[in-house]
């Protein structure tokens, strides 16, 4: 067993863990923050997407232990209470959903574009950007839309 | 995945001391999936994520070090990095998908060889050296094979050195699928020497294409590739495309990389 030490969605957190397990199975099984998914287990997805240190990582191929020390963020960390984030908002009001399971994912890896390249984002550079995600319901063309207007209404708010 | 230790290196000695039959950990973009499938069983992971003398990148007017624990991300990104070579720069900026540069290294994917890797290709093409924890060893003399270098049990990458060149480029065919090279070439001119270095379709992995660099030293233009071909016997076909679809899609990388 390893001791991490980590802060996740603001909270200090420690555990003894053993070396194998997965970031995502630390942020699942130990703290039980069950809204990042695992969807392929294999690095293509972006089912299991979350935020190290204000960038965002598949945490499906990443051991914890190898992020102590770090700050995470899941999708559990973007709402404030019950205000959901602007790119919550944003797959909401623009039905950038079917099944849900992606999503998670998606919003995480829409924030992480935005923090990256700003709160203009043309549909090329979102589907570009979005290589990491795979969705099986929507065809992405909403999700598309909600991560531009998103991105527009981030800009009205204080960041994450 | 199997069990194994795990120590957190604190600096390149303490690495190295440590690993033993173990294997190092770097962006683990390669390893842990491959560690899941169990393809790999280290029983002693050796972490480099601590290890502050293996980040950064920095530039000498001639020669550009980047140490190996410097993720894509942020060779995509360095001003350095653009300034010096800004084709590696922007080969960085197509290797896998963000999350993946976000995490994955240059030491990380030099080490593993992988043969459809973009870096092996800019390494090669450029003439660099690897530098480790008890040796520099050159580009030409590295590569040996699918998966497999020079690097001997225990050996540590801690930086890459490119030499400068008048110019650099790379053009990839990605798969879809894995984003990884179906096929790339890498392109280098320095006075007048060229090199021309190809991944993705090589049986023995990344490889110089000789009869490329001879005509392009000769005339610099996409032109002068006309009508050469690589032949299949040397390439990997696959499922993804067949030895004879590789090589010529050899071809016509290495006019894209001439700007064609
Ligand atoms: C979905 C996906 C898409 C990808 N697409 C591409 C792509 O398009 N092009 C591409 O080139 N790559 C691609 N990769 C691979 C990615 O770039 C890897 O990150 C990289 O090949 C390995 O780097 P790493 O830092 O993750 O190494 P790790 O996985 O940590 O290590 C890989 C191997 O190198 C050894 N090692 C690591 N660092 C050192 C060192 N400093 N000295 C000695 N040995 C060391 C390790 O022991 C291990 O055997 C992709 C990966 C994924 C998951
Ligand atoms: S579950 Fe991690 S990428 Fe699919
Ligand atoms: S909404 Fe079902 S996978 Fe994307």
């Amino acid at each position: 067993m390893t001791k991490v030490s980590m802060t996740v969605n603001g909270k200090a957190v420690s555990a003894e863990i053993e070396p194998r397990t997965l970031l995502v199975q630390f942020l699942r099984d130990h703290l039980r923050l069950t809204g990042t998914h695992v969807g392929c287990d294999t690095s293509q997805c972006g089912a299991c997407m979350v935020h190290v240190d204000g960038r965002a990582v598949k945490s499906c191929t990443t051991l914890a232990v190898t992020v102590d020390g770090s700050h995470v963020t899941t999708i559990e960390g973007l709402a404030k209470g019950d205000k959901l984030h602007p790119m919550q908002e944003a797959f909401r009001e623009h039905h950038g959903l079917q099944c849900g399971f992606c999503t998670p994912g998606m919003i995480m890896s829409a924030v992480d574009i935005v923090n990256r390249k700003g709160h203009n984002l043309d549909e090329a550079t979102i589907r570009h950007e979005l290589e990491g995600n795979i969705c099986r319901c929507t065809g992405y063309h909403n999700i598309v839309k909600a991560i531009a207007d998103g991105a527009k209404h981030m800009a009205s708010t204080p960041a994450e | 995945m199997y069990a194994f230790t795990h120590h957190s290196a604190t600096s390149i000695a303490d690495a190295v001391k440590s690993v033993g039959e173990g294997k190092y950990l770097a962006g683990g973009h390669t390893l842990v999936p491959t560690m899941k499938q169990r393809l790999a069983m280290p029983g002693n992971i050796v972490d480099l994520n601590k290890v502050a003398e293996l980040k950064g990148v920095s530039d000498n007017g001639g020669v550009l070090t980047v140490k190996a624990m410097t993720r894509h991300y942020e060779v995509e990104n360095s001003p350095v990095v653009q300034k010096a070579i800004p084709g590696l720069a922007k080969l960085a900026g197509g290797i896998g998908d963000p999350q993946v540069r976000h995490r994955g290294t240059m030491g990380g994917s030099v080490a593993n060889n992988d043969p459809a890797a973009d870096y092996p290709a800019a390494v090669l093409a450029l003439n660099a050296t690897i530098v480790t924890d008890r040796r520099r060893i050159a580009a030409d003399d590295y590569f040996k094979g699918l998966f497999t270098t020079a690097l001997e049990d225990s050996e540590l990458i801690t930086a890459i050195e490119f030499p400068h060149a008048d110019s650099f480029s790379y053009a990839k065919f990605r798969n879809p699928a894995s984003l990884y090279a179906m096929v790339g070439v890498a392109i280098a001119k320095k006075g007048g020497a060229v090199r021309v270095a190809v991944t993705g379709a090589g049986s023995d992995g990344v490889f110089r294409w000789k009869e490329a660099e001879d005509k392009l030293a000769a005339n610099f233009t996409a032109a002068a590739l006309d009508g050469l071909a690589v032949s299949p016997s040397r390439v990997n076909g696959d499922l993804h495309g067949s030895a004879e679809y590789r090589a010529h899609l050899i071809g016509v990388m290495a006019k894209r990389a001439m700007g064609a």
